[in-house]
């Protein structure tokens, strides 16, 4: 990207509703559709080119780095807070430089909030307006994660959408939906199961799912 | 400027184009949960303004019951994060609705 690009972040904050065009790059294999979306992307990405803000390299690095972020870096943050105290206790204060510390680049990302299930509360995670979600730590989100159904039934019937996704949770329990309608990024630390006082750091982040560290899943010992 | 713990009303303004504010919050009453900074404001931003000046972006919680006819969890709730200029300080008849 050239100086003058004043928007030279991670592009984890562009996924207002128009992640359609998942291919920024020629396709390889032919789209059975091609939409509108796809046209107007190609065409300005073809025109920035053009004009120099940036290259077709840029994009593909771009690109690159976005997929090399998976729900495995949420993990490690995750089982790192779970054995660690005073790693929790940054994080949740001030989660970036806490994940910084592990080594995770997070840097020109957009701000994170880190919400903690347990105690008679369990959050669980949503964008109405569009599709924000944690990438810079969870990469990728779920195609559900996008769908409507999702952001429209999980504000005013959360118990019967986790039901379906296989959580259970008491009436006493309080859910607290979390709609990320602006400039946060919200990550959950899932609830630690009990049983798991015997592994480590590395054999928890293995049972740390991506979706209970959404809200949607909780972490199991025998997963 | 409002101060934690707070209860805030979502205006209930009718816009054109950009917003970050749901619908369904809008009129509903809420409690300040914390302040999260002063952002370019998302209205103008989308239109390739400066978004300035800086808005203070606040998170919000809202009891389900207060949002939904007939929410039978009265311990549930929802956050959301909404800039002060579409918030007002809650009127006592708002906090009687609370009790």
């Amino acid at each position: 990207m050239t100086a003058a690009h004043d928007h030279d972040h991670d592009h984890d904050d562009h996924d207002h509703d128009h992640d359609d065009h998942s291919h920024p790059h020629a396709p390889v294999e032919d789209h059975d559709t091609v939409t509108e979306f796809h046209l107007l992307e190609q065409a300005l990405r073809e025109l920035l080119i053009e004009a120099g803000v940036f290259s077709a390299a840029d994009v593909q690095r771009q690109i690159e780095k976005q997929e090399s972020r998976t729900p495995a870096m949420g993990s490690r943050i995750v089982a790192k807070a779970w054995t660690d105290p005073v790693f929790r206790e940054k994080l949740l204060s001030d989660p970036k430089p806490a994940i910084t510390q592990l080594g995770i680049d997070v840097a020109n990302t957009p701000a994170l909030q880190v919400l903690e299930n347990g105690s008679g509360v369990h959050h669980v995670v949503v964008c109405t307006l569009c599709s924000c979600y944690p990438r810079m730590i969870l990469g990728i989100p779920p195609a559900w994660y996008k769908s409507r159904e999702y952001r429209a039934r999980v504000v005013r019937e959360p118990r019967v959408v986790l039901e379906e996704f296989g959580v259970s949770l008491p009436a006493d329990t309080e859910i607290r939906v979390v709609d990320s309608t602006a400039d946060l990024r919200y990550l959950v630390i899932p609830e630690r199961p009990s049983g798991t006082d015997h592994l480590g750091e590395d054999a928890l982040a293995e049972i740390i799912s991506r979706d209970s560290m959404i809200g949607t899943g909780l972490v199991t010992p025998g997963r | 400027m409002f101060t934690d713990g707070m209860l805030v009303r979502v205006l209930d303004h009718a816009i054109f184009g950009h917003c970050r504010t749901p619908v369904y919050l809008k009129g509903k009453v809420g409690e300040v949960v914390s302040e999260a900074g002063a952002w370019r404001n998302p209205e103008t931003l989308a239109y390739h303004k400066p978004g300035l000046p800086l808005r203070r972006l606040y998170r919000v919680r809202f009891r389900q019951a207060d949002l939904w006819d007939d929410y039978p969890f009265p311990r549930d709730t929802l956050e959301a994060d909404l800039y002060e200029h579409w918030l007002a300080p809650a009127d006592d008849a708002a906090m009687g609705d609370r009790q």
